[in-house]
């Protein structure tokens, strides 16, 4: 999975980052921070080796 | 003999055998989700095929990490006389004839773990299956089908070959439950079930039994990837409790299968003229637009759209993704995604 330009995003409730916005293969998507979603466990397991940062929500 | 002279008080219950009734009405449930490769939500076609990627018929995963390229279609070949319409195709348009060994090639089917769980794997109980599979290639083989867990550390590799090249068969084998092992019961992966087109060594381990590590070939798979004149064909995947001769392919009407599919990957498709998602109310400048999906999803779900400036996912459950967007509709696709 080729994941670029990751970013938090907020649920507009609760003002608590809810998912990460990127792109997988090209395609934009919206990510849930959901441990049995498969695109969240790439995104995690990315982010722990150090080889993807994910960007502060606005 | 008159009608009404034998009704069921005048047959013995041992008289009423397997060979009497119709294998359909006996038949366990089919594990494998669209074995006839019915639906394919996707696209019918994709010319370059990434690792662990989900390309053209639902359900059907790729393992594919090699020097070489393969596009899979959803084809109208199929064998005649067991109702099938679709298959799976691969076709290798660049080839890899040297095989590295951690390199690999193989379709899977990810059987989530409240769907596996009757098997009661890992446990002294554990149970038989039946699986069976019409396949064709240019190449006879040996190939190599295989389980494994979740984790990738128990696994069971079983060689198959095809007796004809270019020809239809059916193949199939009875595999003894594993009774060591975690085994999900949950909504993650209850098992993994895979055809080997292409293994390095790292992933050879011995044929026919259960072992641990992550072994589903073995060191005499054949490589699909040698020439780009292979191709492999694949329809009616069928994974069944049972001991003995697999059933027919328990064939489903259309709107079942597709529903099956949808607990993992929805999409909702771009229509012309019309749209995908209508506003159900404005926010300041934001128009707040909600989709309803017709089938609860297994996980929650990736939000996807084919439009770069298309609605923005801000809330998503399995049941449903909220969306803002600054325009009163959106007229592309959208896509919710839960596979394994």
């Amino acid at each position: 999975m080729d994941i670029k330009s990751a970013k938090y995003y907020k649920n507009g409730i609760t003002g608590k980052a809810c998912g990460i916005y990127c792109t997988i293969d090209d395609v934009k998507v919206a990510v849930p921070l959901d441990p049995d979603n498969i695109h969240y466990a790439e995104i995690e397991k990315q982010r722990l080796a150090g080889t993807l940062t994910i960007e502060d929500a606005d | 003999m008159a009608l009404g002279t034998i009704d069921t008080n005048q047959i013995a219950s041992d008289a009423v055998t397997v060979p009497k009734v119709t294998d359909q009405v006996l038949a366990s449930p089919n594990l494998i989700i669209n074995g006839a490769m019915e639906i394919f939500q996707r696209t019918t076609s994709v010319a370059s095929v990434s690792d662990n990627t989900y390309v053209v018929q639902d359900r059907m995963n790729f393992f594919s990490s090699n020097d070489g390229v393969i596009s899979v279609f959803s084809s109208s070949e199929h064998p005649t006389g067991a109702g099938f319409s679709k298959s799976l195709k691969v076709d290798v348009t660049t080839a890899d004839t040297s095989i590295a060994a951690g390199q690999y090639l193989g379709i899977n089917q990810r059987i989530e773990g409240y769907n596996h769980a009757q098997l009661e794997y890992g446990t002294a109980t554990a149970r038989t299956i039946v699986v069976s599979f019409y396949a064709k290639s240019n190449l006879t083989g040996p190939f190599c089908y295989s389980v494994k867990n979740g984790t990738s550390d128990r696994s069971f590799p079983i060689e198959f070959s095809l007796s004809a090249a270019n020809t239809w068969e059916r193949i199939s084998f009875v595999i003894s439950g594993d009774t060591s092992g975690t085994w999900l019961e949950t909504n993650g992966i209850g098992a993994y079930h895979q055809i080997s087109l292409a293994m390095g060594s790292t992933y050879h381990g011995t044929n026919n039994t259960w072992q641990a590590g992550n072994k589903v070939a073995t060191s005499n798979q054949v490589n699909l990837l040698s020439s780009t004149s292979n191709e492999f064909f694949l329809t009616g995947w069928q994974v069944e409790v049972g001991t003995a001769s697999p059933t027919a392919y328990q064939h489903e009407d259309y709107s079942t299968t597709l529903r099956k599919c949808q607990r993992y990957y929805e999409t909702l498709p771009q229509h012309t003229g019309g749209f995908s998602v209508i506003a159900t109310y404005r926010a300041g400048s934001d128009y707040r637009q909600e989709w309803m999906f017709k089938v609860t999803k297994r996980a929650n779900p990736t939000a996807g759209g084919s439009q770069s400036a298309g609605p923005t996912a801000t809330y998503i459950s399995p049941d449903m993704i909220s969306y803002y967007h600054t325009a009163d509709f959106y007229g592309g696709a959208l896509t919710a995604n839960a596979e394994l």
